[in-house]
């Protein structure tokens, strides 16, 4: 546990404000897939900086939680250290790089290696939770297409990828369909991460502040990528092993070494790497 | 080759903010700028991150000031950071701009009316040369005063109104919304409206303003009234039940007087755009006046083709504590995105033989 | 009238523990979850139902309180800062000692299907009677669920909230210090 700061509430937002996040994320829960609208505070990070993920985390979050912040899929980016340190200060919760022992995961842009488990809430930071805002850019009318699960333009759209490039032709935040019925945006992760969001053990809640929406996917929810059925889904990694760890199946970042086209390909998820290598997995470049 | 993943986010992170603190210090052989200077010396400065920022109080205004080394929108985020922990206690009585201590009030539509053309302290008619002497220091003489008048200064809006040559605008009785505790929905009503141009950014709505009066969406609008000054903050307690004056705050109010011509069911007559925010910030009220009237062609049965007559755009883009955040949080690492779309570029490349 | 008993022991953790509780409730169908143990709540509620209500109920929002409830209002207006209304169809939170008309509550619009009542059901039991099977978004597989007090028409009437969907009602149901949810997306049959 964590020294508290003094002078603010615990979780830093007030009684009020965390009750209308959690009236928010039940009904959220409830119709899964539908963006809620809620009224977002100002937080002391930036907008576009995790406001959403934040808020929901400190909705959710109890003395009792074990914390773990992931930007990229790694802990110690800059911004997941400001964040775990943010409730560090004002929850004194617990806090770990170990996707294990956590209770709550607060994510930007990745899912964890590690399959999560039923007693886990990952929550997620979205910049954009309109799936369909690049085709519509009003708001008013993407809640009518909502409403009406009027979806043939971002099947369109890919169909015209298709033809295009003779494959879809969008590499992160895939938009898939939840439960059968509404079109989500599953934040910027790559598409490798996707079929993760299918059938999750744990519970999925997305939180995005500056557009002031929350939705969640329950536990054991449908969530599938947008296909056709003679161009089924498929998402790749880069075709390397990690060279820290031999991992042939994580998603890998590219590291650029040298200015002579030098380049190491490494796991992004590094609690994953850490726990290879501590159990003895070697790679060509540890 | 060993390679060992990057660490040290933590410590890059301390040691950043202790730069950062060093150089907002700057050189110690200056004396450090205290808050009394910055509240009675950059008063208009203070004034637009109290509107921008939501929060009426100058002192904490200055130090926000001071801790973002004069980066105003980085100032009035810190006011919104800090208003979120604040406790409500009330709610205050509809405040009466009628009834506004006056410290410059002018009308462009009438050469005279009651109460008189108040110039006040403006930058209108000063020559824009730099004055060297305030640089060495010269204090200025005093300034002519004068025993503020008897007369009531009515507002121009309600002048026009005693001949119902301008709409009116009664009170439906319904509670206005709260942009701070409800998001947005559409449609947006004008309170709501206001509300959000009153906190939104002095430079998008001068802009926005500003193309209105180029063609996009224009109104003819003229300045029935701009004034500037102290109004009474009144709250009525429900164990007390009659209002209490709390304090004062400083506001600027702009009333357009523009032109309409009449409909089915409304005869020709003049309407109006309206601005009003905290403290002295001419250019935002009026910036705001001309939007607002923009954003009711819809209502007024006018084309609404423009960009500040739609108002889900207007709305969704003025303001700046949003806007910065998401455009500098492009800053943020991305390179799983791109990694991604590294493997998608070299995928289609290697297709199609490249 | 003054309200002699108190709310939550610790506002905040308590507040806190007992949304988790519905949360997971919500996110796991039919689970059982214990809260408000050591809540004294006004006569005729039972502890979760009472803990429910302070956990998620304020001045921002509306609740409905059935009149076999009126010994709570006071409690309620006073921990939980509304005034409850007296119209249950517009009501957010509906209190209730037995499932209410669902039909004659919010079930929200289209675009807004989350301006939906969460009916908060005071049964006699959780764990046992009725046997229900359930299907749904939260559940790997099809699960049972036992609770008595429910009406013998209850998987019709649900059948008709559950075909609204994405529209229809939540509900939480409470027994002494337990509680579970029942969310719209769920399919029963049984009974």
């Amino acid at each position: 546990m964590n020294e508290i700061l003094q002078g603010y509430n615990f979780a830093y937002l007030d009684e009020q404000t965390k009750r209308m996040l959690r009236r928010a994320l039940l009904k959220a829960v409830a119709i899964p897939g539908h963006q809620i609208p809620f009224g977002s505070r100002e937080m002391p990070l930036p907008y576009g900086w995790g406001t959403g993920g934040i808020q929901v985390t400190a909705a959710v979050l109890g003395p009792n939680d074990v914390l773990k912040v992931i930007d990229q899929g790694a802990d110690d980016t800059t911004n997941a250290v400001s964040i775990r340190r943010f409730f560090a200060k004002t929850a004194g919760v617990a806090t770990t790089t170990d996707t294990a022992t956590a209770t709550i995961i607060q994510t930007r842009h990745r899912i964890p290696e590690f399959p999560l488990s039923e007693n886990q809430i990952l929550v997620y930071q979205v910049p954009q939770p309109e799936p369909l805002s690049k085709l519509e850019p009003s708001r008013g009318e993407t809640r009518r297409m909502h409403a009406l699960a009027e979806y043939g333009s971002m099947h369109v759209r890919l169909y015209e990828d298709i033809t295009r490039f003779g494959h879809v032709a969008i590499s992160y935040d895939y938009p898939v369909m939840v439960g059968g019925r509404y079109l989500m945006a599953p934040s910027p992760i790559p598409a490798f991460d996707n079929p993760k969001l299918h059938m999750m053990p744990a519970l999925q809640l997305f939180g995005a502040g500056r557009e002031k929406r929350i939705y969640a996917i329950p536990p054991y929810t449908n969530v599938r990528s947008l296909d056709f059925d003679d161009h089924p889904f498929c998402a790749g990694r880069a075709p390397h092993p990690c060279g820290l760890c031999g991992s042939e199946t994580s998603y890998l970042d590219e590291v650029v070494v040298d200015n002579k086209g030098g380049r190491l390909f490494v796991c992004s998820d590094t609690d994953y790497c850490e726990t290879r290598r501590a159990a003895g997995h070697v790679g060509a470049d540890a | 080759m060993a390679y060992v993943a990057v660490k040290g986010g933590e410590r890059a992170i301390d040691n950043a903010h202790a730069w950062l603190a060093e150089e907002r210090r700057g050189d110690l052989g200056i004396s450090a700028i205290g808050l009394a200077q910055i509240t009675e010396q950059l008063g208009r400065s203070v004034d637009r991150v109290m509107a921008e920022g939501s929060v009426y109080d100058t002192d904490l205004a200055a130090l926000a000031i001071k801790q973002s080394q004069g980066d105003l929108i980085e100032a009035a985020f810190l006011l919104r950071a800090y208003r979120t922990t604040l406790p409500r206690f009330a709610i205050a009585e509809p405040v009466d701009t009628a009834n506004m201590l006056i410290r410059r009030r002018i009308s462009a539509v009438y050469k005279d009316l009651p109460g008189g053309q108040i110039l006040g302290p403006t930058y209108d008619y000063t020559h824009r040369l730099l004055d060297f002497a305030l640089a060495a220091g010269t204090v200025p003489p005093p300034a002519a005063e004068a025993i503020a008048p008897e007369a009531a200064m009515p507002r121009v809006a309600d002048i026009l109104g005693q001949e119902g040559l301008i709409e009116a605008h009664t009170d439906d009785g319904r509670e206005p919304g709260d942009l701070t505790r409800e998001p947005l929905r559409f449609p947006a009503t004008r309170d709501v409206r206001l509300q959000a141009l009153a906190r939104g950014d002095e430079g998008f709505l001068l802009a926005m303003g500003y193309s209105t009066q180029r063609g996009y969406g224009g109104s003819h609008p003229f300045v029935g009234e701009l004034r500037v000054g102290d109004c009474n903050i009144e709250i009525t307690p429900p164990e007390i039940g009659f209002a209490i004056d709390i304090g004062d705050v400083m506001l600027t109010e702009c009333a357009l007087v523009n032109q309409f011509a009449g409909s089915k069911t409304v005869p020709p007559q003049f309407t109006s755009g309206y601005g009003l925010t905290f403290g002295h910030a001419e250019r935002k009220a009026m910036g705001m006046a001309l939007v607002d009237r923009a954003m009711r062609a819809e209502e007024l049965g006018e084309d609404a083709n423009a960009p500040a007559q739609n108002i889900e755009f207007m709305l969704y883009h003025s303001d700046n504590i949003e806007a910065t955040g998401f455009v500098e949080h492009l800053k943020l690492p991305h390179y799983v995105d791109f990694q991604s779309e590294l493997e998608t570029i070299r995928r289609m490349r290697a297709e199609t033989g490249q | 009238m003054p309200v002699a008993l108190v709310g939550f022991a610790d506002p905040v953790l308590d507040a806190q523990a007992c949304f988790r509780a519905v949360l997971d409730a919500m996110a796991r169908p039919g689970s059982i979850h214990q809260v408000g143990g050591t809540l004294v709540a006004p006569a005729s509620l039972c502890p979760a139902a009472a803990a429910v209500v302070l956990a998620l109920v304020d001045g921002e929002t509306s609740i409905f309180i059935d009149p076999a409830f009126a010994d709570a209002a006071d409690w309620v207006r006073f921990h939980c800062g509304v005034a409850p209304t007296p119209d249950a169809s517009v009501a957010a939170f509906v209190l209730a000692p037995d499932l209410p008309d669902l039909r004659s509550l919010s079930c929200g619009s289209d675009e807004g299907p989350e301006d939906s009542a969460t009916v908060i059901v005071q049964v006699a039991a959780l764990g046992e009677g009725a046997v229900y099977t359930m299907m749904g978004p939260g559940l790997q597989y099809p699960r049972t669920f036992r609770a008595t007090g429910l009406p013998v028409d209850f998987v019709a009437r649900w059948a008709e909230n559950h075909k609204l969907f994405p529209r229809g009602i939540d509900l939480i149901l409470c027994a002494g210090d337990r509680l579970a949810a029942l969310p719209r997306s769920l399919s029963i049959t049984g009974g």
